[in-house]
Parts: structure tokens; sequence; C-alpha cells
């Protein structure tokens, strides 16, 4: 009798047998509420279809309900890992729509907030891509230690930690003081040190390097074709940064460097932030050394009740994760009648299915968190 | 690199692609983000030859998205001869205003932004537009040529309710599986909010007991 159970309750597959797995919503893999349907042929993937909506608000209407300023802090919860940057991306399309200038020092806060995002998303990312690889606790702690320092900035900056609600069309919302100059640079000094011991934490190790080089592989045909952008891009051999092609703000005055990978596997997409983080800190000291004084807001712009002339622009900036845009329509009046989001994270995931085919369900993890993704800019 | 005006992109076009029509749309903001207008039966072709073009090589589509544009009313005045009857009971003819509302059908727009990687140039703006915002609500796929457009054509599709006809996996992809309406059109209404009544579910429970 008891045998039989026995023999009832043990699962043997099939030769060649499919099985279906249904990869989230709640797997912690998959940083927030994401769903891969996956067909498995053994531990094989064979099919890999994204399913996500999980955290959709419908930002676009609610944004083209309200005024043009109100749009402002919902920007923030879009990536809500950086919020700096979308303002930023969000402001950038009005100043466009309305023809808007912005006065220098605002540019030169801009970009510092910007790439203290962007080094404080990349130590993050980093952290969570070991996690996943099981490299439990240790490197994600350090890099959430040195994203709180960025982030205790951010909140005698702008009141906020993450939800900084900072920049507004023709300038910022206020002034930094000298003494919160003072602070970035002596972080900034002190950031070198930190990617250097980050980077010697796990980069030649060796489970590392044999769960990451040739996983994952996005070719350069492919990534283009796709719309990839950002550091997933660059980790393919493209050589394209909005930085470097659009010259927006007032990135043409500083001197760095765009890294390339050259396999476009998950370990390139790691070293590519680690790399990005270095030129960040070079972009930070030169503009921490540049900045001039004067107003952060040019007077002339009406926050309240901006009403632009009737047309469209589109503006774009390289935010941490790709090419984040804003899309906007104004028919004269003063709510925006369209408002998009060109949202990296999700235009990514595109290729998952690509770079996951014939891997090992247990490589599908880290290559999803190499995407880099946060699902409130997925979902919107 | 330089991009051609908006103009001559559009003479290429109409010189490499015969019988396609490309209308220019002017911007009227400070971004001056002209765009083309294209047909429906040659859009994949054009869209193609934008892609390929040695000059143009906008070989990135980074922006798919819908716009809603509904039906709208425009009224004007004229004036009609009618026979009217003064307050002594004498009929006359006379002038007498009149409006005459005229309805334009609205329309839906799928709005694509070009940009290229290899000559770093752009943004090159390119629109198709459904014949109504009803029964027909078709336009070709560009997925086929950008695989770029995949979701953002599918996200035009569960928003707006544009078929793009060619894409290779047409779902909804933020809202669910069975929704019936289209949330980002300008005339759509949401449901009222349902307070699930506990009381009554409760007891038709007990009563199936």
């Amino acid at each position: 009798m008891r045998d039989a159970l026995l023999d009832r309750d043990i699962y043997e597959p099939e030769e060649g047998e499919i099985m279906e797995v249904a990869m989230g919503p709640h797997h912690p893999s998959t940083h927030g509420v994401f769903r891969m349907d996956v067909k498995l042929e053994g531990e094989r993937v064979i099919k890999l279809k994204p399913v996500f909506g999980y955290l959709h608000r419908n930002h676009e209407k609610i944004a083209e309900n309200g005024a043009y300023l109100s749009a402002i802090p919902y920007t923030d919860r879009l990536d809500y890992l950086c919020s700096m940057t979308n303002n930023w991306g969000y402001v950038m399309a009005v100043e466009k729509l309305a023809g808007l200038s912005v006065p220098e020092r605002a540019e030169y806060l801009r970009v510092i907030v910007a790439e203290l995002t962007r080094f404080q998303n990349h130590a993050g990312l980093i952290g969570f891509l070991l996690q996943d690889m099981g490299a439990s606790g240790t490197p994600l702690m350090y890099a959430f230690r040195e994203r709180e320092k960025v982030l205790d900035l951010f909140e005698s900056l702008s009141g906020a930690r993450m939800m900084c609600n900072y920049m507004r069309f023709g300038g910022l919302r206020v002034d930094a003081t000298k003494e919160w100059l003072d602070e970035v640079r002596s972080l900034v000094t002190r950031l070198p040190g930190f990617v250097d011991e980050f980077e010697a934490l796990l980069r030649a190790n060796e489970i590392l390097l044999a769960r990451t080089q040739g996983t994952g592989v996005l070719p350069r045909e492919l990534a283009i074709n796709a719309s990839v952008t950002g550091p997933m891009l660059r980790a393919s051999g493209v050589n394209y940064d909005i930085r470097k092609v659009d010259h927006y703000g007032v990135y043409d005055r500083f001197n760095f460097k765009v890294p390339l990978g050259e396999h476009g596997d998950v370990y390139d997409r790691y070293m590519m932030r680690l790399l990005e983080m270095r030129e960040t800190v070079k972009i930070l000291e030169q503009a921490l050394r540049d900045i001039p004084e004067g107003p952060v807001m040019d007077p002339k712009v009406r926050l309240r009740g901006l009403r632009p002339k009737p047309g469209e622009a589109y503006g774009r900036i390289e935010s941490p994760k790709g090419e984040l845009g804003f899309f906007l329509i104004s028919d004269g009046t003063g709510n925006p009648y369209r408002y998009r989001v060109r949202p990296p994270s999700m235009i990514n995931l595109t290729i998952l299915e690509d770079m996951c085919l014939n891997h090992n369900i247990a490589d599908v993890v880290i290559i999803l968190g190499s995407v880099d993704i946060v699902l409130g800019e997925v979902d919107r | 690199m330089a991009l051609p005006a908006i103009e001559e992109i559009k003479a290429k076009i109409e010189a490499a692609i015969p019988g396609a029509s490309v209308t220019v749309i002017q911007n009227g903001s400070p971004s001056a983000q002209h765009s083309l207008l294209l047909d429906h039966a040659h859009a994949p072709a054009v869209a193609k030859f934008l892609r390929d073009h040695a000059e143009l090589r906008l070989d990135y589509c980074t922006l798919v998205t819908g716009v809603d544009w509904p039906d709208t009313e425009t009224s004007e005045k004229i004036k009609v001869k009618k026979l009217v009857k003064a307050a002594d009971g004498t009929e006359s003819e006379q002038e007498v205003d009149e409006v005459r509302k005229t309805k334009v059908p609205g329309y839906l727009e799928a709005v694509y932004h070009l940009f290229s990687m290899e000559k770093k140039h752009g943004p090159v703006v390119i629109r198709l537009r459904t014949a109504n915002r009803t029964d027909d609500t078709h336009v070709p796929s560009l997925t086929p040529i950008w695989r770029g457009a995949e979701f953002q054509e599918r996200e035009a599709f569960d928003l707006y309710g544009i078929v793009f006809d060619g894409h290779p996996d047409l779902r909804r992809i933020l809202m669910w599986e069975g929704f019936k309406d289209f949330p980002m059109r300008k005339d759509y209404v949401p449901p009222p909010d349902e307070i699930p009544d506990v009381a009554a579910q409760a007891a038709g429970q007990e009563s199936h007991a």
C-alpha cells in the first residue's frame, strides 16, 4: 500500500517533455512585480514571454489631466531609483516645447545631481546582480552603504531621499548652498576608492566569470534594431551615448569617455556599469570645479499656468537605464494634450527572450538582472 | 552629421517609391520637429527606405505612440433667406442668421520617432492615421522593420485601440486580457468604483451551501 502511494507521488518527466513555469510576479529575482512565462525542456529555456502591467496606473492619463507643473512629482515615481533624471527628461521636453532657457548654474547642478543618480543606480544594480548570482548580502550592502550617502545629499538638497521633485522647467526649485557643494566634493573624493573596492570584491571571482561570460549574448545588429539603449547597448559595442550625441545641458564642456563592450554578454554589461561609474566621477569633479554663481531659475518662466503654443516636442536624456524620452503635444491650453514617456526599461525587455533562449533557467535570473529594470517605469 | 530638411526627405521618398503619398505636417512649437504623414499602402516600404538609405540610415526607432483626435464639430454662421411672419400677420422674405454645424470625423494616430545610431542624427517623425475611431482603426505595423516598435505598438493597441496589421504578437500589454475599453482615449469614462456587497455575497454563499 505504502509503495503504491510512493510510486504515484514520484514525478518522472518523460523524455522531451515540456514544462511551463510562471516566474513571478512575486519571485524575488524579478525586482518587483514582473512575470516571465517560461517554457522549459529540462532546464533549458525554449520560450519566454514577459508579462507586465501589475503596477500600471496610467501615469500618462494622470499627467494629461493636470497642468504641466503637476506632472513633475509624478515623474519621480516612474523609475523610483532615479527621480532626478526623470525630472530632467520631463522638464527638458517642456523647455523644448515652450522654448524656455535655463540659467547656467542650474545646468551645472542638473549635471551634478544626474551623475550622482547614475552613480547610485549603477552601484545598486551591480549589488542586485551579484545578489542574483548568489553573492548573498555583502556586495548589495556595500552598494547600499554608498547609495545612502548620495540619498542623504539629495535629502538635504531637495527635502526627499527618493521622490526629489527637484527640477522645474526653466531651472531648479531651490539653489544648492556652498556647504552642500562642499559635502558633494568631499563625497566625490571618496567615490573612486569605493569603486576600486567594489571591483576588487568580485571582478576576478571564478564563479562570477563562469556564470556571466558568454551568458545572454546580445548581438550588435539586434541591439540597434530592437531600440536597446543605455549601458546594455554599449555593452554590445555600439557607441551611442545621448550625452555625447545631443550634447544636452552642458555635457559638451566635460571631458569623459564612453566605455564600450565587445561581447555583449552579462559580464560586459556588469563591467559597463563599473566603468561608467568611474567616468561619472570624472564628470562630477569637473562640474564641481566649474560651477558658476548665479540664479537657478529663469524669472520669466511662468511655472503655474504655463501655456505653450500649439505644437509638439520630443526631449530625451541619457538616464542610467538608457534613453529616457518625453513626447508632449500642446493644444495651447494649460494641460498637455498628449504626454508620453519613452521608458528605457520596458523597451530593453523586447529582446529578453532572444537573450534567454537555450540557457538554463538559473541564467534567466542574471540575464534579467543585467537588463536593469524598474517596474515603476515598465508599467507606468 | 546634419539631417536633410524635411522637404528634402519627402522628395527622396517620393523619388524612390513611386505612388507613395507623403505629406509634411508642420509643427508650430519652437522645437520645430516637423513630421511626415504616410499612406497605409506604402508605409512599410517607406519605413524600409528610411532605415536602409545610405545617407539617412534611420536605424533606430525610439518612440512609438498613439494619439487620439476625437470627432470635432465646427459651426459657422450663414445667412439664409426665409419667410418671416411679422406681428401684424404679413409674411415677408428676410435674411436670417442660421448656424450650420459640420462634423469633422476624428481619427487615431500612430507616431514614430526615428533616429540614426550610425549617423547620430534625428529625429525624423512619421505618422500613420486610421480612417476613423470606431470601425476602421487599422494601420500597418512597422515592427517587421524596427523590432523596437514591438512593445510600444502593443501598448498603442492596448490603450488606444489602434490595430497594427502585420504585428507578430498583438495582445494587450498593460491592461489585462478581457478588458474591453481603451483607457487613453479622450472620451474614456472610467467605471465607477464598485464596492462589493459583502453581506449579500455571504448570504448567497450560505444559500448555496
